[in-house]
């Protein structure tokens, strides 16, 4: 039983991991990607109709990936080239991806998924009680450890990686200390977006292996939230990546088991403990003036 | 080949009037080059998307009808953009405005009385700006983000308004329909003219949008939204208080929600249900940006709006389109507006060749 339902939590969890490890390193180059939403459901729709059409729903992950990716081009040439508001242009993005993956995923609504299969690691699997939770999982969980643990040597360990804070932080500084300022912000769009599609992914190939209308459910808004819960820290992203994993399911479990509630209270839970965890993080104004990188959401033109 | 942008000297009167219209045009564009991947003729599928729902009178009611709402909720949201609050939450203030605006006609339908619409439409009102508080006093009090608050409140007044007509509020003659009793004639919004069913909605939408355009144009109030918007800073040198800011934007855009909500509620809809809204909440965010955060441009954008929920729907038993269409071309004309915004402020130069034979071109 227990079992079972920590199988759930991963499985709920790995979506706002991903995505939220995704926009932590966009926001520590200082843009402020508000699209979340939308490149997570344009993920989705990609990974499903690749998935179908190749038959391979590995090939579907790459699709996902790489729609997430595309989509993710066009908020960074509105925000990066143009300068255009980036809380507006996020929302943009949303707006159009939830539009979009309806009309591009019309066809495929009602028909059964592929579900992509777990990699089970030889011995260790056998292994009671972990095993199964640990390794024998499918390849969405694993590269989300990676990439906790990849971002995290990443940003502190890696000369680059301090290059991209250093833009986060002040890009007036790194443009005069000689560091391309705007491609640097657009790998990091892209990385983001890449993310938010392989999250996306997940949802429509593992979490429920089909192809339903926004089916992100506000993940992407969450996955932005867990950032800000996070500190911008990765491993803080892990850790409330399955906080939040868990309070959807165990609402979901609740539902299930019928305790009293109506469900519709039930199902309010995640967003309502979204607001409470924002307020006990930002409620100190030093701390968080501390944590958020500075230049995050403003726009940048050099000066030539 | 490279984008560079030039500051303009001063921002640029030309572009501010054909910045709009050119993203129209990109717009339909695109449009068309989406019709012709569908398989559809595209001159035909325009037509049908943007002329036919013009021809008829009941379908310039339904315009009307749908026009209100955004007209109204994007007006509110000029206000908290241009004062540099995120309010992204309008579709849950619509929610909340909906159903405290219904209190009196599913839980005293007795009372028949002609106060009854008058109250109606100030608890709506008042609903809108007290949801509006939350992310307000939130960011006031706990420096908490409002942007992620007040989009998580509208799932959770979603989720609330289907428990209230699935539970308590469910009429208990309906057939097990999640819907609430039908408002009785007192609380209905009468129609505006003889010939359809256009309601008092568009007016109240006229009337806040001219009445925000002169305070943001003649009032002192509109120079402080004006000023902490552009600087917090500068703002607290002229002794503006960007605190009070913020609840006065969240409130006024809440309460031109919640009365949007009640409006189509009692004038269109007749009950509470499920689903009241097909995103005039989200929406009205394009139309605000559309109209370039200035009330009398929304007016025109929000019809231009309305238009594409009536293009849709006309396009769908038409031509055979899905009704999807409609997101996919109001996202696309947020993308181009932001986009064309940028020939304001910078002239926008593309550069061919190698970043060295730019700059020696330069000097």
């Amino acid at each position: 039983m227990i079992e079972a339902i920590l199988l759930t939590i991963i499985t709920a969890a790995t979506p706002l991991v991903i995505a939220a490890i995704g926009e932590l390193v966009t926001e520590r180059a200082g843009v402020l990607n508000l699209g979340v939403e939308g490149m997570m459901i344009m993920g989705a729709v990609c990974a499903f109709a690749g998935s179908y059409l190749t038959g391979s729903p590995l090939l579907g992950v790459l699709c996902g990936i790489m729609g997430g990716a595309l989509f993710s081009l066009l908020f960074g040439f509105l925000t990066l080239t143009l300068v255009t508001n980036q809380v507006a242009t996020g929302l943009a993005l949303t707006i159009l991806g939830l539009g979009l993956s309806g009309q591009i995923g019309e066809s495929f609504v009602g028909i059964p998924g592929v579900k992509l299969q777990p990699i089970v690691f030889p011995v260790l699997s056998d292994i009671p009680f972990v095993g199964p939770l640990l390794f024998k999982q499918d390849i969405t969980f694993y590269l989300s450890i990676a990439l906790i643990i990849g971002v995290n040597w990443f940003l502190f360990k890696s000369r680059t990686g301090l290059k991209m804070r250093a833009i986060g932080d002040n890009h007036g500084s790194a443009h005069a200390l000689g560091i391309n300022v705007i491609r640097t912000r657009y790998l990091a769009v892209m990385f983001g977006g890449a993310c938010a599609g392989l999250a996306g992914a997940q949802l429509s190939l593992v979490y429920t292996p089909q192809w339903v209308e926004n089916m992100s459910a506000g993940r992407g808004w969450i996955a932005l939230a867990l950032v800000v819960f996070a500190s911008w820290r990765p491993w803080r992203v892990f850790a409330g990546g399955y906080i939040f994993g868990a309070v959807g399911i165990l609402q979901l479990h609740a539902q299930a088991f019928g305790i009293g509630v109506p469900s519709q209270f039930l199902s309010m839970l995640p967003y309502a403990v979204t607001i409470v965890v924002l307020i006990i993080i930002s409620h100190n104004r030093r701390t968080t003036l501390i944590n958020t990188p500075a230049s995050l959401g403003k726009p940048f033109v050099p000066d030539r | 080949m490279r984008i560079e942008l030039e500051k303009r000297a001063s921002a640029s009167s030309l572009f501010q009037i054909v910045s709009p219209l050119l993203a129209l045009a990109l717009t339909l564009l695109f449009g068309a080059l989406m019709f012709w991947m569908l398989g559809k003729n595209p001159g035909h599928a325009l037509y049908a998307f943007f002329i036919e729902p013009l021809l008829e009178v009941w379908s310039l009611h339904e315009l009307a009808i749908k026009a209100a709402p955004l007209i109204l909720i994007a007006v509110g949201l000029s206000v908290c953009y241009r004062s540099n609050n995120w309010n992204i939450g309008a579709e849950g203030q619509f929610t909340i405005g909906a159903i405290v605006g219904s209190i009196l006609p599913v839980l005293v339908p007795q009372w028949h009385s002609p106060m009854v619409l008058p109250l109606m439409l100030i608890m709506g009102a008042i609903g809108g700006a007290l949801f509006a508080a939350i992310p307000a006093l939130l960011k006031t009090r706990f420096n908490t983000n409002e942007i992620l608050v007040s989009l998580m409140l509208v799932y959770i007044a979603q989720l609330f308004l289907d428990w209230l007509v699935r539970g308590p509020w469910r009429d208990p003659k309906g057939f097990n329909f999640p819907q609430t009793i039908s408002f009785a004639k007192e609380a209905v919004l009468p129609e505006l003219l003889e010939s359809g069913r256009a309601h008092w909605a568009i007016v109240f939408a006229l009337v806040a949008a001219v009445g925000v355009w002169f305070m943001m144009r003649y009032m002192l109030k509109g120079f402080e939204v004006t000023v902490l918007g552009r600087s917090e800073r500068a703002g607290r040198f002229a002794g503006f208080s960007s605190r009070r800011m913020v609840w006065f934007s969240m409130m006024l855009s809440g309460a031109f929600a919640g009365l949007a909500g009640i409006s189509e509620v009692s004038g269109s809809i007749n009950h509470l249900q499920p689903s009241i809204s097909p995103g005039y909440g989200f929406t009205a965010i394009i139309v605000a940006f559309l109209g370039r955060l200035n009330p009398l441009g929304i007016i025109v954008s929000g019809f231009i709006l309305a238009l594409t929920y009536l293009g849709g729907e006309a396009a769908q038993l038409s031509i055979g389109v899905s009704d999807k269409v409609t997101r996919v071309f109001q996202g696309l004309l947020l993308f181009f507006v932001l986009s064309c915004d940028t020939l304001i402020l910078y002239r926008i130069r593309i550069i061919f060749g190698s970043d060295r034979a730019a700059a020696e071109g330069r000097s």
